[in-house]
């Protein structure tokens, strides 16, 4: 369970995220959802330690996210930021080694190499293993990425915008590994998703906001409804049932 | 590994080549068939050993200074010389040699080394505060920042009539190393070592403070260790020989093209390609216009300046 009590985020004299507290339980996959701007993004780093907060708390599995020391964290919760340019150039085993990091400094014993084959063979990157990221497509190196947070072995997972750079075939792969990691393992994922349709086809639980608050917290059948989200995306969004899942249409 | 260990040969050949050559005559022959009067040993242990170590340690410990650097500001062309490092610390070499000229060799370096660190926290300093989109203006703002401090030095050196000494510490040469004025390079060659042990830190910090938090390292305290190295070695390299220009550039920027930026394994290879590349522009220099030497700063420039040329160009056409 991540529970954000009261989190306030300000650059200057604008508030980005304006005394917020949120609940997200534990297992499953839970999409924050929420116009540009709307502070998704800020409130991840926040819940992940990365952004300092000026003001409230974040727990992780009953662990003060700022009290706790930083490789405890790390050894329980993982976030992957979104535009993750590297000027360093490594192989996709080298970079998904680096999640066994918290564990082992460095020095990967033979149990962390069996976790970087599985995170390896689990995003599909066996034959891409040894070629340099700057070799891959952008596509491919999400993947690796999210290999690597995976690798981490956490029972949290936090991406910001995993979609991001994917096409339809990858974007669909992406959410149902995302999926089969909280069944296999019973992790926990929170997603900043845009595409509202995605996160109400994969999503367990929604958040969403709106300029810096909460709008709204529950399940899919609770957050994609039409009165909802005009509220919270200022605009008509007709929501239909298809195939027995909400599918929201704003096309036109 | 098998490539790693013949490029270790090829550095011990040419350290071989290094003890050999010379303006002074030094029968080999009759040292080893024991003929010799011990004209031959002393020339040995006290100028060629020394020299030839120091061309090793230096070449090895600048270019890992480059590495760590490249890592630390993330930028492909960062190292001491294109971030204000060697100017703040010939800047601060001379402010001790003026406030206090009897302190001796090694509270100078540990001085200089201060002044180093300090130059390269302004210039990352700066490099926060304006944001920039082409990593080709990153040198160029740490070459102007460097402009700056050294038109301060220059001044100072001028009023105090020491322009000699600035300009020995900015231009590499190794014709004055002697045994008993070398050995502040060894310095340089421990840190080398602590950086090889850290190495998988900086790899980490190389990815960015928001992956280096994700993995429960504190950023800050990374860089600090990084930048610390860089500025010690520079300034045990200036202080003992002068500054050896574009090594730290060109070299790491080499091994990353072959093996990868994993710092565990790019760290012995930039150590002896450093060496390698300093000692054959030693040679170089030493033979070119026998008897007469040109200092290694000089061949350095010439031959990195190209070889920094390729780079640039290189890497435009590989960007498009």
């Amino acid at each position: 369970m991540i529970h954000a009590n009261e989190v306030t985020k300000r650059y200057g004299d604008a508030v980005v995220v304006d005394c917020l507290s949120v609940t997200i339980p534990k297992g499953g996959i839970t999409s924050i959802i929420g116009p540009n701007g709307a502070g998704k993004s800020t409130l991840l780093s926040m819940l992940a330690r990365l952004l300092k907060m000026d003001g409230g708390s974040v727990t992780v599995g009953g662990l003060d996210v700022t009290a706790t020391a930083s490789d405890v964290i790390a050894r329980r919760l993982a976030i992957l930021r979104q535009d993750n340019h590297l000027s360093a150039r490594l192989t996709v085993r080298d970079l998904v080694t680096f999640g066994r990091f918290p564990y082992s400094r460095g020095r990967p014993t033979l149990e962390d190499k069996a976790h970087v084959e599985r995170a390896l063979a689990y995003l599909d990157l066996g034959a891409l293993a040894d070629r340099y990221l700057d070799e891959l497509s952008g596509g491919q190196r999400q993947r690796a990425f999210v290999a690597m947070v995976l690798c981490q072995d956490t029972d949290y997972v936090l991406l910001d915008e995993p979609l991001n750079n994917l096409d339809m075939k990858h974007a669909q792969s992406m959410m149902k590994t995302l999926r089969r990691a909280t069944r296999d393992f019973g992790k926990t994922v929170v997603l900043v998703l845009h595409d509202i349709n995605f996160a109400s086809w994969y999503s367990d639980f929604v958040v969403a906001m709106k300029g810096g608050r909460l709008a709204a917290a529950g399940t899919v059948d609770e957050v994609i409804r039409e009165d909802m989200l005009r509220e919270i995306y200022g605009m008509d969004i007709h929501v239909h049932e298809v195939a027995g899942r909400r599918i929201a249409l704003y096309y036109e | 590994m098998r490539a790693l260990l013949l490029a270790v040969l090829v550095m011990l050949v040419l350290a071989c080549v290094s003890l050999l050559v010379g303006v002074t005559h030094m029968p080999v022959w009759a040292m080893l068939s024991g003929y010799d009067d011990g004209h031959a040993a002393r020339i040995l242990a006290i100028s060629r050993i020394p020299r030839t170590l120091a061309l090793v340690l230096a070449g090895a410990s600048m270019a890992i200074a480059g590495l760590i650097m490249q890592m630390m500001i993330r930028n492909r062309f960062a190292e001491p010389t294109t971030s204000g490092t060697v100017e703040a610390a010939s800047l601060g070499l001379l402010v001790v040699t003026i406030m206090a000229p009897e302190l001796p060799v090694m509270g100078k370096m540990l001085a200089a080394a201060a002044f180093a660190l300090a130059g390269t926290l302004l210039f990352v300093q700066l490099l926060r505060l304006v944001p920039l989109r082409d990593p080709l203006m990153v040198p160029l703002l740490g070459i102007m920042l460097g402009g700056v401090i050294h038109a301060v030095a220059t001044f100072i050196a001028y009023r105090f009539d020491l322009l000699q000494s600035l300009l020995a510490w900015t231009m590499g040469d190794f014709s004055g190393v002697l045994r008993g004025r070398y050995e502040l390079l060894w310095v340089g060659g421990l840190l080398a070592a602590v950086a090889w042990i850290a190495a998988d830190r900086f790899t980490v910090a190389g990815l960015g403070r928001d992956f280096t938090t994700n993995l429960g390292l504190n950023y800050k305290r990374v860089l600090a260790l990084g930048l610390v190295i860089v500025s010690m070695v520079t300034s045990a390299v200036i202080v003992t020989v002068g500054m050896i220009p574009f090594l730290g550039l060109i070299v790491p920027n080499v091994v990353s093209l072959t093996v990868g930026d994993n710092m565990r394994r790019a760290v012995p290879w930039v150590a002896v390609l450093g060496a390698i590349f300093v000692l054959s522009c030693d040679i170089l220099g030493r033979i070119i216009r026998a008897p007469y030497e040109i200092p290694l700063g000089t061949v350095v420039g010439v031959v990195g300046s190209a070889m920094f040329l390729w780079l640039v160009l290189r890497k435009r056409s590989h960007a498009a």
